[in-house]
């Protein structure tokens, strides 16, 4: 690992060799247009100060940064949990979609569109429309839709409609393809509001620059409570990679903090029904981004596995391929069973029912020491009401 | 020259067929292309399979879908090819997305085409940049002509430089849509057409997605050098048998 590198995304669209915009000539135009501008229109101060008031007033920020004394007794070592689990709509995930309908709306779209694995993505992005009055179409596979049926509701409730997405394995990444050949069918109008820090440049940076106002509290709020911006490690799962990205931004260029992203090993990395992409997967293209991808040696994309919806990609957004082969951020796996009992754990001692995703992040503390004055943030990325049925199949409750 | 670059100069309008490798059966690939000939079509493209074709409708995909399950991959295809050139002489393009050509490696995947003999390749998602920077030497070196697409949002300056870095032809998609969506020209599509032809390109165009009939192939020729036929193929397959190919391609041409 080279002490001076740069871990944002340069110029081109790209981490390392990681990213850019492997995509059909058809996109080229909206993905263009979306280059070009975003970051002209981040930086206006219109857009700022509705982002941030909306972030404020309706999403409920800035999320506490807790800090959890019964877990840090536990693994004598300082745990803060990053309480993104307390935003609107109970997940990371609404930073982005609040991001991205103001970035579609001075685009002048009027259509949106949006893929969903279990529902959390949809729900922020039918949320948000609901807000702004605009048209939304979900994209979700077909077995997604059957098994993630509350969120399919709340998100009708908000007015989108939900369209299964019937090709290939009929779960998230064939909604993400059908998404995509939505927005090649309406290359004018609509706007796609992509869920993680995957997809052709500028998605992954722009996702992970909304994203980024987690790390951005965690130093200030670090600061008031400890008198350093600085935790010694940040952890944080990985499915596509956002919440990641998020809560390591702030910190991608400084390497005295140790990053730590944590992928689900499924039933075990080695049992054919795993998500760990840094593990299992190697260079190539998925959903126009060139990153580290779950496929077979002839290049056809698998089918990831774990018990939890929102970590079940097949592939990880480009900014971490690159941390992970820079060796910038340490990857760790963790197991259903070993995500699961962190989760009950973390209920049972600090009250909080966390989504499975995170419970996955939490798992860590039983593979890794850290030491008693080491200062541990644990992005504590969404709630766990959406999981309930899980925890109560598993645990027999 | 290339094969297409001489098919190209043939004072005719053009009927290139696709089809998906491996579908409806495994090993049709070479009987599909021999019945093509036969029938007197002028260029194929072969599709080579992939798990997630983003520019592809439900016809594709499904055939696509089956032909992986049907056991298709790079290796299958070229084994299935490699004697083709002994009883075919018309154009052969492969078609497919870059993921599974990355993994063989684009060199040894272009060297493998020059050995059997194939003419060009069409890879809707390797950028222009990319192909141009990393790839367009490789591509030369092996005597392959790639294809590249514009659609009627392609800007005018962004035509231009697909023009000057293409050394066969164009391949206009005739409305922005993924493959097999459509029904018909209307005039905005019509008005499209006219507009390129107007732009007297160095490379002739050939017009893809939405051609499915006589009606369709005779509207966009009327502009274009040629047109692409690939989801309505791909379903007459799944109805009939490889001797009926020629009634297809004569339904098409006459």
């Amino acid at each position: 690992m080279t002490k001076n590198m740069n871990y944002n995304i340069n110029n081109n669209g790209y981490y390392g060799e990681f990213g850019g915009a492997y995509i059909p000539e058809m996109l080229y135009p909206n993905v263009e247009e979306l280059r070009q501008n975003y970051l002209k229109i981040m930086a206006e101060p219109s857009f700022k100060a509705e982002f941030d008031q909306l972030l404020k007033d309706y999403v409920g920020r800035p999320s506490p940064l807790y800090f959890a004394k019964r877990l840090s007794e536990k693994y004598t070592t300082k745990i803060y949990l990053k309480r993104e689990d307390l935003n609107h709509t109970g997940a990371h995930k609404i930073n982005n979609t609040i991001g991205q309908i103001l970035m579609a709306q001075r685009l002048g779209k009027t259509r949106i569109i949006a893929e969903t694995g279990a529902g959390q993505h949809g729900v922020a992005t039918a949320t948000v429309c609901a807000l702004m009055g605009l048209e939304c179409i979900v994209y979700m596979g077909e077995i997604d839709i059957a098994r993630q049926a509350p969120n399919v509701a709340r998100m009708k409730m908000l007015g989108a409609e939900v369209r299964p997405a019937l090709s290939g394995s009929r779960t998230l990444k064939d909604a993400t393809n059908e998404a995509i050949r939505d927005w090649i069918n309406n290359p004018v109008n609509t706007h796609y509001i992509i869920g993680s820090v995957v997809g052709p440049h500028p998605y992954p940076d722009m996702v992970a620059r909304f994203q980024a106002i987690v790390s951005e509290e965690i130093q200030w709020q670090l600061k008031d409570k400890e008198g350093t911006d600085k935790p010694d490690y940040v952890v944080a799962c990985v499915g596509g990679g956002s919440n990641a990205a998020g809560a390591f931004y702030h910190y991608l260029n400084d390497t005295d903090v140790k990053l730590i992203a944590v992928e689900a090993a499924g039933k075990g990395i080695h049992s054919g029904q795993s998500a760990a992409t840094s593990a299992l997967g190697f260079e190539g293209i998925i959903h126009g981004s060139k990153t580290l991808l779950m496929q077979t040696n002839d290049g056809q994309i698998t089918e990831p596995y774990s018990i939890s919806a929102g970590l079940d990609y097949p592939g990880v957004g480009p900014m971490h391929a690159h941390l992970y082969k820079s060796g910038r951020a340490k990857f760790m796996s963790i197991t259903d069973s070993e995500a699961m009992t962190a989760g009950l754990e973390l209920s049972q001692l600090e009250g909080i029912i966390p989504a499975i995703e995170s419970s996955h992040a939490l798992a860590i503390l039983n593979q890794k020491a850290f030491k008693t004055n080491d200062i541990v943030v644990i992005n504590l990325s969404g709630r766990g009401d959406k999981d309930l049925q899980n925890y109560i199949d598993y645990f027999k409750l | 020259m290339n094969r297409i670059q001489q098919k190209l100069k043939e004072d005719k309008k053009l009927l290139s067929i696709y089809f998906s490798a491996g579908f409806p059966n495994l090993n049709d690939t070479v009987a599909i292309i021999k019945n093509l000939e036969k029938s007197g079509v002028d260029m194929i493209e072969i599709g080579l399979p992939f798990s997630d074709p983003l520019a592809d409708g439900p016809t594709i995909q499904a055939s696509s879908t089956q032909a992986l399950k049907n056991g298709m991959t790079t290796e299958v295809l070229f084994n299935q090819l490699k004697d083709i050139r002994k009883t075919v002489s018309i154009p052969l393009i492969i078609m497919g997305y870059f993921n599974p050509i990355l993994q063989y490696g684009v060199e040894a995947f272009c060297k493998k085409c020059k050995t059997i003999g194939i003419d060009g390749l069409i890879i809707p998602d390797l950028p222009i940049d990319v192909y141009n920077n990393e790839y367009k030497t490789i591509f030369e070196t092996y005597g392959l002509i790639n294809v590249f697409l514009i659609t009627p949002q392609t800007s005018v300056e962004r035509i231009k430089f697909i023009d000057s870095i293409s050394n066969g032809f164009i391949y206009m998609v005739s409305s922005a849509s993924v493959t097999g969506s459509s029904s018909g020209f209307g005039d905005a599509q019509i008005n499209y057409f006219k507009r390129i032809a107007d732009m007297t390109l160095k490379n002739p165009q050939i017009v893809g997605f939405g051609i499915s009939n006589n009606e369709t192939f005779t509207q966009a020729t009327q502009y274009a050098k040629g047109a692409i036929i690939g989801s309505a193929f791909i379903k007459f397959l799944s109805n009939n048998t490889f001797n009926k190919i020629d009634e297809f391609s004569n339904s098409i041409l006459n």
